[in-house]
């Protein structure tokens, strides 16, 4: 195991567009590293880069103390995992699992023993004299998941692995890669993993550390905590969390040292803790809350904007109220059973942010404004 | 399962209704009609060759007294007799002959269109393009307006009377048909394979050899199955480069009794016919089922 650098990385297609705009980051030894984003931030170009499979424009790919550019993707120490799979299909399991050890000209035996300790861990014993045509989806991404383990690289690269798996089997695969990298870890053979995936759930549960990328550009690296707590800018606010956060323009004043905002013409203050977090002056701002920390309240309270009610989902324990304010529309996860159910679309209701949890981003470049003193 | 034999049993029971009879009526004259359709022309396709069949086994005097196919007084007289051939040579000789040249062709083509296709499909170097449209080009040109240049060529490289002008152009990748082919079975199948070996350690050419040819299996075998068919058929090449009957292939040896014999015998050239016909027909039965046989679904998800 090894640790992974990237550093100014470079991609540049000749067309002449340009994917990745010099990227540096660190993947620790043994750490989880996520990189997500929405299609097209070049997160699978960085993990191809990584893997050899795509040639590196400028900048420098570094596993453990080499420098890896120039290397065939053989040679680099990495195992990937293919979003479909990739196995071999005119090869039975078992050889598509010795196909890497084989040609590194590994003896029989000794393939045949790594074969039945790696099929053992992974439950895939009953499968070896399968074709891989015979293998249901979950089936072969554990043999997918096998090839890479085998070969006991330094680095392991996931390209969205359970993209095509349904939702059930994708909540297990996760459990199982996550349990199977905490395992490596309490052996004493940590795995360092790159995990690439547009899923932000998958990010949040398994990444020890999570990249946020967007067109080639780094947003940021943090652990989940971090990146839901105090996330950089307002792309990251956007992009982790289920809700999305709520985003909207504002104009940030203060009333001695009482931060005030103002929205759709109305204005609140804010009281519990932002004041001594802000780091910018008045002016226009983007207001960022998480839906689970708008309170609904009754219209005209103190510290609430009044919005009226635009449509309602029902979720099961939850329920998303949504509601428009200004131009602005919002939504607010509300407990079901703290819901009242005679409110209907059309209502006027109060909408109380929670001040601890307010983000305020700026309205030009989308920094955070709003995360304090020496920290970022 | 007793209650679903029961359901069976109570279902057959039930009489059909008046509806359900006219619509099976209709359906079994529908399908007779079609079928007998099909079977009539399919006869009249393949009568030439029952015909012949059916010859190759009479005597050159009942050839052409009868219409019918099925021979009177069945020999095999003319398959001896035709086998002798007029030449010194039997016609054992010819089939080598055929053999020699069709076995280095079809193995060069499978062997230099994978190649050539391969790189093709899967590599980016300077003047690609180019050099595809050359071979999509050479694809257009009518073959004939080649003969001559070529004609003159071989003639300077000394390969006249040999088999040297049949095979050699083949075998390194001369067909632009299959090239063309081959490509376009490859852009079908995805590159993840490919990349994925490429990761397990294996270089370009093991990645040929261990994971694309296999998946190309299907689109090999039928450039295989088409240019043994064609060459075993081809009667120009030979005729144009081979002078000397030792060395003549099957298509022109059967040319052969036709120019040196007063009478023809007919029944000695329909059996040989029939003999040259067989291996394609061999070959062509046992190649079917890869014809049709995608081997590259499965590994991927589609």
């Amino acid at each position: 195991m090894a640790e992974l650098q990237l550093k100014s990385l470079v991609k540049t297609y000749g067309n002449g567009f340009k994917a990745v705009h010099g990227i540096d980051l660190d993947v620790k030894e043994g750490e989880f590293m996520v990189l997500v984003g929405p299609s097209g931030c070049a997160k699978s170009t960085t993990l191809r880069m990584i893997a050899g499979l795509e040639t590196i424009t400028g900048g420098e790919v570094r596993i453990g103390d080499r420098v890896v550019n120039d290397l065939v993707p053989g040679k680099r120490g990495i195992a990937m995992v293919f979003q479909n799979y990739a196995l071999y299909p005119h090869m039975k399991v078992r050889r598509n699992l010795g196909f890497g050890l084989q040609l590194r000209r590994t003896p029989k035996d000794q393939i045949e023993a790594a074969t039945n300790e790696v099929s053992g861990v992974l439950e895939i014993e009953e499968l070896l004299d399968r074709l891989p045509k015979q293998l249901s989806g979950g089936q072969a991404q554990r043999v997918a998941l096998g090839r890479a383990l085998i070969k006991q690289p330094e680095v392991f690269l996931f390209d969205e692995p359970l993209s095509n798996l349904d939702a059930k089997l994708r909540a297990s695969m996760r459990v199982r890669i996550t349990d199977l990298h905490q395992r490596l870890r309490q052996e004493g053979r940590p795995a360092t993993v790159v995990y690439v995936t547009h899923d932000q759930v998958e990010a949040m549960t398994m990444g020890d550390r999570i990249c946020v990328m967007k067109d080639g550009y780094i947003m940021q690296v943090a652990d989940p905590e971090t990146l839901y707590e105090r996330p950089a800018n307002a792309f990251v606010a956007g992009f982790i969390g289920m809700p999305e956060m709520n985003l909207f323009p504002a104009v940030l004043t203060r009333e001695g040292n009482i931060p005030c905002l103002t929205a759709d013409g109305q204005t609140i203050k804010v009281t519990d803790g932002l004041s001594h977090r802000i780091t910018t002056g008045d002016g226009p701002v983007t207001f960022g809350i998480r839906p689970q920390q708008l309170h609904v309240v009754a219209p005209g309270t103190d510290g609430a904007f009044t919005a009226t009610i635009s449509h309602i989902e029902f979720m099961g324990h939850e329920i998303n109220l949504h509601v428009r304010l200004g131009d602005a529309q919002l939504v607010a996860v509300v407990p079901t059973d703290s819901f009242d159910t005679h409110f209907a679309r059309g209502d006027r209701v109060g909408l109380r942010p929670s001040g601890s949890h307010v983000h305020l981003f700026d309205a030009e470049t989308g920094e955070n404004v709003s995360l304090g003193q020496g920290s970022n | 399962m007793a209650h679903i034999s029961e359901v069976n049993v109570q279902a057959a029971a039930v009489p059909p209704t008046e509806i359900e009879v006219k619509l099976r009526r209709q359906r079994r004259i529908s399908a007779t009609l079609r079928y007998g359709l099909l079977v009539i022309v399919g006869l009249i396709m393949i009568y030439p060759l029952i015909w012949m069949i059916g010859a190759s086994f009479k005597t050159n005097a009942e050839m052409f007294s009868s219409a019918g196919f099925w021979p009177k007084e069945p020999t095999i007289q003319g398959y001896i007799d035709g086998w002798k051939t007029s030449t010194p040579y039997t016609f054992g000789h010819f089939f080598l002959n055929s053999l020699w040249i069709v076995l280095p062709k079809v193995i060069g083509t499978a062997i230099s269109c994978t190649l050539v296709a391969y790189g093709f499909a899967r590599f980016d170097f300077p003047g690609k393009k180019i050099l595809f449209v050359t071979v999509i080009a050479t694809l257009l040109l009518p073959n004939v307006v080649t003969r001559i240049p070529q004609y003159l060529l071989f003639r300077e490289l000394g390969w006249l009377d040999s088999f040297l002008p049949l095979w050699v152009p083949s075998a390194f990748a001369g067909d632009a048909f299959f090239v063309f082919m081959v490509i376009q079975f490859l852009r079908a199948i995805p590159r993840d394979m490919e990349e994925a070996a490429r990761v397990d350690g294996a270089s370009t050419l093991q990645t040929l050899i261990y994971i694309v040819v296999p998946m190309l299996a299907p689109a090999i075998i039928s450039v295989c199955l088409f240019q043994f068919m064609w060459t075993m058929n081809d009667f120009l090449g030979p005729l144009i480069y081979i002078s000397s009957v030792e060395n003549y292939p099957v298509s022109l040896a059967l040319k052969l009794s036709i120019d040196t014999t007063e009478a023809f015998n007919w029944n000695q050239i329909l059996a040989m016919s029939v003999l040259t016909l067989t291996p394609s027909l061999i070959v062509f039965f046992m190649a079917q089922k890869y014809f049709i046989e995608g081997i590259s679904s499965g590994g991927v998800k589609g």
